[in-house]
């Protein structure tokens, strides 16, 4: 993995602490052009892959990155899913299984019909997970995926379920058909840890909040860095400056000198901050123990 | 939203989940088989068979009653979502059952565990912006947004509508910052897409004391991602606007300043103002209303925040802006006449008086 990754909060008006900012960054970035305008800019910067929920617009993304695939040779997708928004509407107003079932493909393909017909009737949770996974890939079609990842709404959700089977499912179908690598997001990673561990997913790639103030770090700071000094996993931090609450260059010093540490996901809209981020990472990531 | 409770629930460190009760087959196979919890169709069958210490209720709301009622006769502690009680007259019932029995009573006002909507509440309580003249409270956010078929969430009869389940947060708010307004009126509820209840909702709340409200609320906002909260309060000394993700306060010059704030616009973040969760599933303040009822079932005590007592409050507000909302208006025809002279409006006054 890339020690820099580019999310995509920003364009989707998702801000922890503003909804005026978050509007703000909704109308800037209506037009999708506006998107890829910025991802130019992280191109430029040397960031080369892009983190991103499976949101419908990220479709438009993805059509211009397979039409212009020989400007950006070595661009990478690290797609996480589901975009849940619409899976909760959904099951609001249909029910489970009238949602599921709305989300399952319908073109016709024997395969998904067999699949899914046959696993909502039986219960089986692999025919569901496995369809409802492929129906969110395909908007990456032909793009590179090496790493698809679990979206923390449904990670924890089922982590405090203990619906333990589905990460299970979800890293074989992930590494099976896509060649990938399965990550899951998390904001309870040292419990998610144990559970990966126990139904066998060895050394997984976890990204969860990890920044120097604990926002969003449930089981605190110190156990964080405990677990990150003693346990196997590869960790990818994100929410590193906790939605702005602690200044960059502190908070990304601070995440840098921590053990293991990967990759580092955050989203910016403007050439400056992205280069600043960037930047900062790269000198902190420069001087690591490790 | 009975399975978000269940995940957050079972990962409380305090707590073992002993069984899950649903109407839903399909739903009761799964985690059976995925989570080894065992599983019920019928609440009066679990309730005999297990042997329970609370229970959480999160069912459709005409259900709350007749459910709240069987199990504090159990001797369970209860949670149940919001709103509480559709009938106000058997909600102060289960609640005078509750007091009596001792058993620990909360209802998921989960707003009420939002940092910024805290620091609301401490402002208000310190006096920091003066005597309050009036407070906007609103919500928005995208639900029913087309005709479509109706589920118990958007027919009033069985306790949904936006009503029930959007305007019932602001509302509870207004409660916990100001007590029971003394009288409401010009209630409009609206319907934009759903047949048989309201999208839109807006009244205005009438304290003593000068204080008012006006209440707006739209389930029917697709310009809103998600259920957006938000109250705005102005006073003599400053003016409170605080929404889940911050609370800005501008206060004027002179007086007693809140601790670590300062005369003009301020700002404190949720980032800031939220105590750690053991465990997130969907939002910190989901975590934090659970947790608090298990500590309140384990420290005995009864006084405690959203009680049935404090959330019949609010059952009694809605009732009171259906009720408002059903009289005749004024209309605007010929035969008007205006008020007699005496309780002449203010521009009658102004024009006499020129």
């Amino acid at each position: 993995m890339d020690k820099v990754l580019f999310g995509d909060n920003q364009f989707f008006g998702v801000n922890h602490m503003s909804e005026e900012k978050a509007r703000a960054q909704s109308m800037r970035f209506r037009d999708t052009q506006a998107m890829i305008d910025v991802l130019d800019m992280a191109y430029e910067a040397g960031i080369k892959t892009f983190m991103c929920t499976t949101h419908e617009r990220i479709g438009e993304v993805c059509d211009y990155f397979r039409k212009h695939a020989d400007r950006y040779p070595d661009y990478r997708f690290y797609p996480g899913m589901p975009y849940a928004h619409k899976y909760a509407n959904a099951v609001t107003d249909h029910g489970i299984v009238g949602a599921i079932k709305r989300f399952l493909p319908n073109d016709g393909l024997m395969d998904a019909v067999v699949r899914g017909g046959s696993a909502v009737a039986k219960k089986e949770i692999d025919g569901i997970a496995t369809l409802l996974i492929d129906a969110e890939m395909k908007m990456f079609e032909g793009l590179s995926t090496p790493v698809i990842f679990l979206q923390n709404v449904v990670t924890d959700f089922l982590l405090g379920l203990g619906m333990k089977d589905a990460f299970r499912v979800f890293a074989d179908h992930v590494k099976t058909r896509y060649n990938a690598e399965p990550g899951f997001f998390s904001m309870n990673m040292p419990r998610l840890l144990d559970v990966l561990e126990e139904v066998g997913v060895e050394n997984p790639i976890i990204c969860s909040n990890i920044n120097k103030i604990g926002f969003r770090m449930c089981g605190g700071v110190d156990l964080y860095q405990q677990i990150l000094a003693q346990r196997q996993f590869r960790p990818v931090a994100m929410s590193v400056l906790a939605s702005g609450a602690i200044p960059p260059r502190e908070a990304i010093e601070y995440v840098c000198q921590l053990p293991k540490i990967e990759s580092i996901v955050f989203g910016a809209s403007s050439r400056g901050n992205i280069r600043q981020t960037k930047a900062l990472i790269d000198e902190f990531m420069a001087v690591r123990q490790d | 939203m009975g399975l978000s409770h269940q995940s957050i629930i079972n990962m409380q460190p305090d707590v073992q989940l002993v069984a899950v009760c649903d109407s839903t087959r399909f739903v009761l196979d799964m985690l059976e088989k995925y989570t080894g919890v065992r599983v019920y169709n019928n609440l009066s069958k679990m309730l005999q068979s297990e042997d329970l210490d609370a229970v959480i209720i999160a069912t459709p709301s005409k259900f709350h009653g007749p459910m709240v009622r069987e199990c504090l006769e159990h001797n369970l502690h209860v949670f149940c979502e919001k709103p509480y009680c559709l009938d106000v007259t058997e909600g102060e019932r289960l609640a005078e059952l509750a007091k009596q029995k001792g058993l620990v009573n909360q209802v998921g006002y989960h707003y009420r565990f939002v940092g910024a909507f805290q620091e609301v509440k401490r402002l208000l309580d310190i006096g920091a912006i003066g005597d309050v003249a009036h407070i906007k409270a609103e919500a928005y956010g995208p639900v029913v947004l087309r005709p479509s078929g109706s589920s118990w969430r958007n027919q009033r009869s069985e306790g949904g509508g936006c009503l029930y389940d959007y305007a019932a947060h602001p509302l509870n708010l207004v409660n916990w910052y100001f007590g029971m307004p003394e009288s409401v009126g010009g209630t409009v509820m609206n319907k934009i897409f759903s047949a048989d209840s309201e999208d839109e909702i807006y009244a205005t709340l009438r304290f003593g004391s000068g204080l008012s409200g006006q209440l707006s609320v739209n389930w029917s906002d697709e310009s809103y991602r998600r259920m957006t909260t938000k109250i705005s309060i102005s006073g003599t000394r400053g003016r409170i606007y605080a929404d889940r993700q911050e609370c800005q306060v501008y206060l004027r010059d002179g007086g007693n300043l809140p601790d670590g704030y300062l005369s003009g616009w301020n700002v404190r973040y949720t980032t800031e103002l939220t105590p750690e969760v053991w465990a997130y599933v969907r939002g910190e303040e989901y975590s934090a209303q659970l947790d608090y009822f298990v500590q309140r079932i384990k420290a005995k005590e009864m006084d405690n925040i959203n009680s049935f007592t404090s959330a019949l409050q609010t059952d009694r507000l809605m009732r009171m802006l259906i009720d408002d909302s059903e009289r005749e208006p004024i209309a605007a025809s010929g035969d008007y006449q205006p008020l007699a002279k005496g309780n002449s409006s203010w521009w009658q006054r102004l024009t006499n008086a020129s």
